[in-house]
C-alpha cells in the first residue's frame, strides 16, 4: 500500500511537470505575437520589445519554464528583468514559494487568482456531486427495482432527455423561469461562507449546482440502473435470498454494495474533471470560478494564469485517480494494490 | 467436534417419524409467461421424500431440475412465474404461504447450496460474515454468539483453523473449501431439507468425493432430507436413495436408485447412462451421446417430448410416440419403478441391445447375476 502510494505520487509529480512543459511549448508555438497583442494599437517596435520584456516573454521558452519551476520551489520576484525592477521599484511584486507566476494583465499573482476562484469552483463541484450522487443512485435503484414499469420507463426516458440537454440550456432555463419569471429563487451571486454564513452560501450555490448535477444525474440514473440490474442477477444475490433475508436487507447489504462499486470510479473522475472548472455553469451564473478564470486567460493570452490553472486541474485528476484506486482496494477485498 | 450443539434443535421429523413422508410435491407446475408465449419449465412434477433420505434429480440442462428446486425454496417470488400444485413440507403447503412466511422458512427449514461456490458467495463480505448472517436472520443472538456458531460449523465441515479462516474472504478459499463453507451456511440452522444444486459440478474430482462424503456424514448426523440435483449419474449412484429423471419439465422415470441404474426402462435414461464414461470400464465400451438437443419448452414436441431424439421409437407400434404423451406408470418391474414410455418390453431391449454396447463386460456378467 505504502509503496503503491509512493510510486503513484511520484508518477503524478512527473506527469504534472511534463504537462507544464507541454503547456509552455504549446503556448509559445501559437502564431500570435503576445507582446504585440498586449501593447495595443499604437505600438512601435521599441515599445513592443519593452512590453515583451515587461511581461517576461523575452527569454527562450525553456529558460522561462525553468524560471517558472524555480518559482514553485523557491519563489521569485516580478518583473523578471533586474533593470525593470530598478527602474520602477514601486511595481516590484514578491511571490513566495510555491509561486505559480504573476499575471501582468490582472496585476495579481496566480496564487491569488486561484485562491479566489478555487473556493467557488470547489463549492459548486462538491454540492453538485452530492446532489447528483444522491439523486442518481436513488432514482437509478428505483428504476432497477421497478424494471419494466411505467415508473422505470419514465425515469429512463426523462434521464435521456436531460442527458441530451446542454448544460447552458438547463442553466438558462433555471435562471429565466425559477429566478426571474416566477421569482422562486433569488438570482444566485456567489457569497463566501465568511460573508454570508453557511445558509446564504448554500442558497446561492443551489441553482448552479443543480444545473451541473442534472446532466450528471441523468447519466448516473442510467448507470446505477444498469449496475443494480446486473448485480441482482448475480448468484450471490440468490444465495442471500435463499438464506431467508428480507428483500430490503438483500438490496441494502448485498445488491447495492456490489452495484455501487463501479460508480465510485466514475464519480471520482467526474468530480476531478469538475474541479478544474465548470466553465459553462460558471459563465451562465457569472460565478468567478476556475473555469471562467482560465477562459478569460486564454482570451487575453495570459500565460501565467493558464499554466497555473492547467497544473491545478491536472493535479486534481491525478490525485482523484490515486484516491479512487485506494478506495477500490478498500471496497473490494479482491483488489490488491501493488 | 461435539455434536450436542448441532443437535440442540432436533431435526424435524427425526427418529420416530423417520418413515413418514417429509416432503411431498404434487403436480408442481412452474410456468414463465414471456412475450413469445408460456415457457413450461416444470409441468406436473410429483415426488415424495422421507426424512434422512436422498432424492437425486437428474436430467440435462433445461429439463426443469433447478426451476423445481427454486420453487421449493420459494425463490421464484417476484419473477412473474406462475406456480401451481402442492409442495407440502411437514404438513404445510409452501405454495399457500405468504412471501414473508416463506421467507422465514428459507434457510431455517429448507436450505440450498449452489453449483459454483465462488459466484454464490458475495465477494465483498467475509465467509464468516455471510455464515453469521444466515444464522442471525433466524436466531436472535449476538454477533459474538453467531460468530462462535459459524466457527463451530466451519470446523464441522472440515475447514482447518476455522477461527482464523472465518475472517477470510471467499476468494481466499479454495474451491472445495468454498463449497464446504456453503454447506456450513446451508446447515447452520439445521434445516430439515437441504437442496444441493449440482454441488460438485464446479469442483475437482478428488474434492467432489470429499464433498459428497461430507454431505452424507452430515445427513446422518442431522437426519435431514436431501435433494441432490445433478447430471452426473456417478453422484447419484453414490448419494441417492431414489432417483427422478426429468426431461422437458416432466418426470420420465422414477424409482429406487439401484433399480433405476441397473434396470432403466426409459430410452432417455439409457442415453444418460450411455454418456457416462467409466474409469474402470473396458475401453471397447462406447460413449454414445444422445442425438439432438433438449426440446424447446415454449413449443414442446407433440406426444412424448423425447420422441424426436429417441432411437427406439420405431419399436412402438403405430404413431403412438408422436401423438400420445405416455403417462408416468409402473413399468415391467413393479409399482416402485415408474416410467413415462410407450415401449412394452423395455427391460429386454436394454439388456440385449443397449447394455452390450455401452458396457460389454457388464452385459456378459448380468445374465447369471440378475436374471
Amino acid at each position: 500500500m505504502f509503496a503503491f502510494l509512493v510510486r503513484r505520487v511520484f508518477a503524478g509529480v512527473v506527469m504534472v511537470i511534463v504537462m507544464s512543459l507541454v503547456t509552455f511549448v504549446l503556448f509559445f508555438a501559437s502564431p500570435v505575437d503576445i507582446a504585440a497583442y498586449a501593447c495595443g494599437k499604437n505600438c512601435s517596435p521599441a515599445i513592443k520589445e519593452q512590453t515583451r520584456k515587461a511581461l517576461g516573454y523575452d527569454d527562450p521558452t525553456l529558460v522561462q519554464w525553468k524560471d517558472f519551476m524555480g518559482g514553485i520551489v523557491k519563489g521569485r520576484v516580478y518583473p523578471n528583468d533586474p533593470e525593470l525592477r530598478e527602474a520602477a521599484p514601486q511595481l516590484v511584486t514578491k511571490c513566495d514559494a510555491p509561486c505559480f507566476g504573476y499575471s501582468q494583465l490582472n496585476l495579481k499573482t496566480v496564487n491569488e487568482e486561484i485562491s479566489e476562484a478555487l473556493p467557488v469552483t470547489a463549492s459548486l463541484a462538491v454540492f453538485a456531486l452530492i446532489l447528483w450522487l444522491i439523486g442518481g443512485v436513488a432514482l437509478g435503484s428505483i428504476a432497477a427495482l421497478t424494471k419494466g414499469s411505467f415508473l422505470d420507463r419514465g425515469l429512463v426516458g426523462i434521464s435521456l432527455v436531460f442527458y441530451a440537454f446542454p448544460t447552458f440550456f438547463i442553466g438558462l432555463l433555471l435562471l429565466k423561469f425559477v429566478s426571474i419569471k416566477w421569482g422562486l429563487w433569488d438570482t444566485p451571486v456567489y457569497t463566501p461562507i465568511a460573508e454570508g454564513g453557511v445558509g446564504k452560501w448554500l442558497y446561492n450555490l443551489f441553482l448552479p449546482s443543480l444545473t451541473l448535477a442534472v446532466v450528471f444525474m441523468a447519466a448516473y440514473v442510467r448507470m446505477t440502473r444498469a449496475f443494480v440490474l446486473e448485480a441482482m442477477s448475480e448468484d450471490y444475490i440468490r444465495t442471500a435470498h435463499s438464506k431467508g433475508l428480507s428483500r430490503g436487507r438483500v438490496l441494502r447489504k448485498h445488491t447495492l454494495r456490489a452495484a455501487l462499486t463501479p460508480l465510485v470510479t466514475m464519480a471520482g473522475l467526474d468530480f476531478a474533471g469538475l474541479m478544474g472548472g465548470a466553465i459553462i455553469t460558471e459563465f451562465v451564473f457569472n460565478f468567478n470560478g476556475l473555469g471562467k478564470l482560465v477562459v478569460e486567460a486564454n482570451r487575453t493570452y495570459d500565460l501565467p494564469t493558464i499554466i497555473g490553472v492547467v497544473i491545478l486541474a491536472a493535479s486534481f485528476v491525478i490525485i482523484m485517480n490515486i484516491i479512487v484506486d485506494v478506495l477500490y482496494a478498500v471496497i473490494d477485498p479482491r483488489v490488491r494494490l501493488g | 467436534m461435539d455434536s450436542s450443539v448441532n443437535l440442540a434443535k432436533p431435526a424435524p421429523g427425526s427418529s420416530s417419524a423417520a418413515a413418514e413422508t417429509f416432503l411431498s410435491v404434487r403436480d408442481l407446475m412452474v410456468h414463465f409467461p414471456t412475450s413469445d408465449g408460456v415457457v413450461k419449465s416444470v409441468n406436473g412434477l410429483s415426488f415424495d421424500l422421507k426424512a434422512g433420505e436422498t432424492l437425486g434429480i437428474v436430467g440435462e440442462s433445461g429439463s426443469g431440475k433447478s426451476v423445481s428446486s427454486m420453487a421449493i425454496m420459494g425463490l421464484h417470488y417476484g419473477t412473474g412465474a406462475k406456480i401451481s400444485g402442492e409442495i407440502v413440507l411437514e404438513g404445510t403447503d409452501l405454495l399457500q404461504l405468504t412471501p414473508d412466511e416463506m421467507r422465514r422458512k428459507r434457510g431455517q427449514d429448507v436450505a440450498m447450496i449452489f453449483q459454483d461456490p465462488l459466484s454464490a458467495m458475495h465477494p465483498y463480505y467475509t465467509v464468516g460474515n455471510q455464515i453469521m448472517e444466515a444464522y442471525r436472520v433466524h436466531n436472535d443472538v449476538s454477533k459474538a454468539e453467531a460468530k462462535r456458531r459459524a466457527i463451530e460449523m466451519l470446523d464441522r465441515v472440515g475447514i482447518p483453523n476455522p477461527d482464523r479462516r472465518v475472517n477470510d474472504y471467499p476468494h481466499q478459499f479454495s474451491g472445495g473449501m468454498r463449497q464446504r463453507a456453503m454447506i456450513a451456511m446451508g446447515l447452520i440452522n439445521n434445516p430439515g431439507l437441504l437442496i444441493a444444486d449440482e454441488p460438485t459440478t464446479a469442483l475437482d474430482v478428488t474434492v467432489q468425493a470429499q464433498i459428497l462424503d461430507l454431505l452424507q456424514d452430515l445427513q446422518r448426523e442431522f437426519n435431514s432430507a436431501i435433494i441432490i440435483i445433478t447430471h452426473d449419474l456417478g453422484v447419484v449412484a453414490e448419494m441417492a436413495d431414489d432417483v427422478l429423471v426429468m426431461y422437458a419439465g416432466r418426470a420420465v422415470e422414477h424409482g429406487p436408485c439401484k433399480e433405476i441404474l441397473t434396470h432403466p426402462e426409459m430410452p432417455y435414461t439409457w442415453g444418460l447412462l450411455s454418456s457416462v464414461p467409466d474409469v474402470t470400464g473396458d475401453t471397447d465400451a462406447r460413449l454414445i451421446p444422445i442425438p439432438g438437443n433438449p426440446p424447446s419448452l415454449l413449443n414442446p414436441p407433440s406426444g412424448c417430448a423425447f420422441h424426436p431424439r429417441c432411437i427406439h421409437r420405431d419399436k412402438v407400434p403405430g404413431d403412438l410416440c408422436r401423438t400420445t404423451m405416455p403417462d408416468l406408470v409402473p413399468g415391467q418391474r413393479g409399482a416402485h419403478h415408474t416410467k413415462r414410455c410407450h415401449l412394452a418390453n423395455s427391460d429386454a431391449i436394454y439388456q440385449n441391445e443397449v447394455l452390450p454396447e455401452i458396457a460389454p463386460d457388464l452385459a456378459d456378467e448380468l445374465p447369471e447375476e440378475q436374471r
